[in-house]
């Protein structure tokens, strides 16, 4: 597996604040991922803890290409696209580990909150559920003559899903502002793409759909951005929909518990190679949008923001139990 | 008052609503132009436009699940299955996605998802299913199931208006069969209210939707015999109005609960636990329940008519429990 690294892009249309921003949510994202890996082997952290690392360049690019009325509906690897739509860090720490004041009063965890004033609405477990629910939100705003996009996310797994063809049928039926992220990061748990599917690109599918469809390169952020930028531009146009598949790579197993032994070493070096972060540190650095003290001392201030955030919730205690018999309806 | 059949009840229910409620639109397979497979929205199209009388592919996933992003952005969507035996298709959006919103998030999933249900018509077992008990059990959906025109307009109404995920069963053989007075303009009944439809002090039979009118047969069989039957419909399953039930049980000591669904893990199973743990020192006889065979909804007459419960079996059911 010896392909060659491609440069970063450097896109026109990205200025130099936007640039730190996207550095800055990268790190945030990176970080985060490192502290939950940190929780879970000290028996601080349950449940299923999915490392985003490699991710980092999707979510954030996608989600930075949002206005302020349009609305996220990220899947478990985009914590990257919270720390773009401004989630608080006690807030995300509460939600994932299901302490007292989480937005989910302990009834689920993880990043399956939702936050209608941040404009985020999360996941369920079931693969491409969330699909036709974001296709759906967008509809609701056009049907008032207003306009919002919806940035989602699928799996090279979860885009086998019988929801996800219906979802994306009826979104270009439609012509809904409805953008679908895939994220082929090679493997569904410890499944590589030839047990998923048999297609060449996953974005290929878009034809059927007689939407728009790309395939690029996940861990170069300013493309990501730039890619998401023009199918945002085309949605809120009424062309509708758009899938881009975004190639990455998983860096670490499905969830913690997964020592991922399945994944040949070569693979996970060459991918190594193409650290999303690592590699918009030094575009960054080179193209003189900060210097590498700089860089450093952001990395440092983030580390120590996630060390607080957890400080302050690790302690708190878990919700009260009658809150498992309260809301089961709504009033 | 105007006589309507249990159709042009619910019609008139949803247009009411539609005409006062922006937010309120229906979507579903040939409901536009064709006005649905069984003419319930005709005229709405012409009405209401395009915009909210939304005709979609046959995706019952995408419909229940765009029909759940719409309410979650202030929407009141109206879901219609073509049969509700198709709702299986859509069944992960209703049950993992609408079922849990108001737990998970603490926001109301408004929104109903409704259709033509229930066997009797020869329609095979693929347009004929009872499967209301199903999502009983799912947690988070309240469960709907009329069985005259003026409560299938008062509970559509009151449907639309819940800030939760309903699923509304109506009989298909009920829409053109049974017709009667229905109040004019905005009717709502509460959901989670039964109905003492005859009152009785011998036997009391606890029903909904179809078999509340094979009960009331009997009851007016028995009658004539001077035994007196009271007939409750408890109109909804969720939410469950056990309150009635138990004083009718406490009141005539024996009680025989049916449903055109399937015997087995039907809710008369529940309505019979909840008797006995609540009012067992009441019952002069152990509860009984009669329901459809165990199997699908076979499609020759001969079969069907064996497999559905009947005004007979009840009543000769109904007799074994007075002579208990
Ligand atoms: C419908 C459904 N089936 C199975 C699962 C269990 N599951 C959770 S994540 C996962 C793998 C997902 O792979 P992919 O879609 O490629 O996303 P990735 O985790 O690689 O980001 C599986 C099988 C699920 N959550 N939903
Ligand atoms: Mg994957």
């Amino acid at each position: 597996m010896s392909k060659s690294i491609p440069p970063l892009i450097t896109s026109s249309t990205v200025d130099k604040q936007q640039r730190i921003s996207f550095l800055k949510h990268m790190l945030m994202a990176r970080e985060f991922d490192l502290a939950m890996q940190r929780l879970n082997r000290q028996g601080r952290a349950f449940g299923g803890v999915y490392s985003q690392t490699g991710n980092e360049a999707t979510s954030v690019g996608s989600a930075s290409a949002l206005g302020p009325n349009d609305v996220l509906f990220p899947m478990h690897r985009n914590i990257g696209g919270h720390f773009v739509f401004g989630q608080e860090l006690d807030v995300l720490m509460k939600a994932f580990l299901a302490r007292e004041g989480s937005l989910m009063r302990g009834t689920d965890g993880t990043g399956h909150y939702a936050d209608p004033q941040k404009r985020i609405y999360g996941n369920i477990s079931h693969l491409g559920a969330m699909i036709p629910v974001a296709a759906g939100f967008t509809m609701a705003s056009k049907l008032r003559g207003e306009m919002c996009v919806a940035m989602t996310y699928i799996g090279d797994g979860g885009s086998q899903t019988g929801e996800f063809h219906e979802a994306m049928n009826f979104a270009s039926v439609q012509k809904l502002p409805l953008i679908l992220i895939i994220e082929n990061n090679q493997y569904a748990y410890s499944s590589p793409n030839s047990i998923e599917f048999a297609c060449e690109r996953l974005s290929d599918r878009a034809l059927g759909y007689g939407c728009h469809g790309i395939t690029i390169d996940g861990t170069d952020v300013e493309l990501v951005y730039e890619t998401c930028m023009d199918a945002v531009n085309r949605a809120r146009n009424g062309e509708g929909p758009t899938i881009i598949e975004t190639i990455t790579m998983r860096m670490r197993g499905h969830a913690e518990h997964d020592d991922f032994s399945y994944v040949p070493k070569e693979q996970l070096a060459h991918w190594q190679l193409m650290d999303p972060v690592d590699r918009y540190i030094e575009h960054c650095i080179a193209k003189k949008v900060l210097k590498k003290s700089e860089i450093d001392s952001m990395r440092e201030s983030i580390i120590q923001d996630m060390r607080n955030a957890i400080d302050a919730v690790i302690d708190l205690p878990f919700p009260p139990a009658e809150e498992a018999f309260r809301n089961v309806f709504m009033d | 008052m105007p006589v309507m059949t249990y159709l042009e009840a619910i019609a008139d229910a949803l247009r009411i609503e539609m005409r006062m409620d922006e937010s309120v639109f229906m979507i579903g397979e040939d409901i536009g132009t064709y006005g649905g497979a069984f003419k319930l929205t005709k005229g709405f199209l012409d009405e209401f436009g395009n915009k909210r009388i939304i005709d979609a592919p046959i995706s019952e996933a995408a419909i229940i699940g765009a029909a759940i992003g719409a309410s979650l952005n202030g929407m009141r969507p109206v879901v219609e299955m073509q049969f509700m035996d198709f709702i299986t298709c859509g069944f992960n959006q209703l049950v993992n996605v609408a079922g849990t919103t108001a737990y998970r998030w603490g926001i109301g999933v408004p929104m109903v998802v409704r259709g033509p249900a229930g066997g009797g018509v020869g329609a095979n077992p693929f347009h004929s299913r009872n499967s209301e008990a199903w999502f009983v059990q799912a947690t988070g959906l309240k469960v709907v199931c009329p069985s005259s025109p003026a409560d299938a307009k008062g509970l559509m109404t009151a449907s639309i208006r819940d800030n939760n995920p309903v699923v509304f069963f109506e009989h298909k053989g009920l829409y053109r069969k049974i017709k009667e007075e229905v109040p004019e303009g905005e009717y709502i009944i509460p959901l989670g209210k039964a109905r003492t439809v005859c009152e009785g002090k011998d036997a009391s039979i606890i029903c909904y939707g179809s078999a509340v009118h094979m009960a009331v047969e009997v009851a007016e069989r028995m009658k004539k015999e001077g035994v007196s039957i009271e007939v409750i419909d408890i109109r909804t399953l969720v939410p469950f109005d056990e309150e009635a039930v138990i004083a009718s049980a406490r009141k005539t000591n024996r009680v025989l609960i049916t449903h055109e669904a399937t015997l087995t893990g039907g809710f008369a199973g529940e309505i019979s636990a909840r008797i006995t743990e609540k009012a067992f020192n009441s019952l002069d006889a152990p509860v009984k329940r009669v329901a459809a065979f165990d199997s699908p909804t076979p499609f020759a007459p001969t079969l069907e008519k064996a497999m559905l419960p009947n005004a007979d079996i009840i009543e000769q059911e109904l007799r074994e429990l007075l002579l208990y």
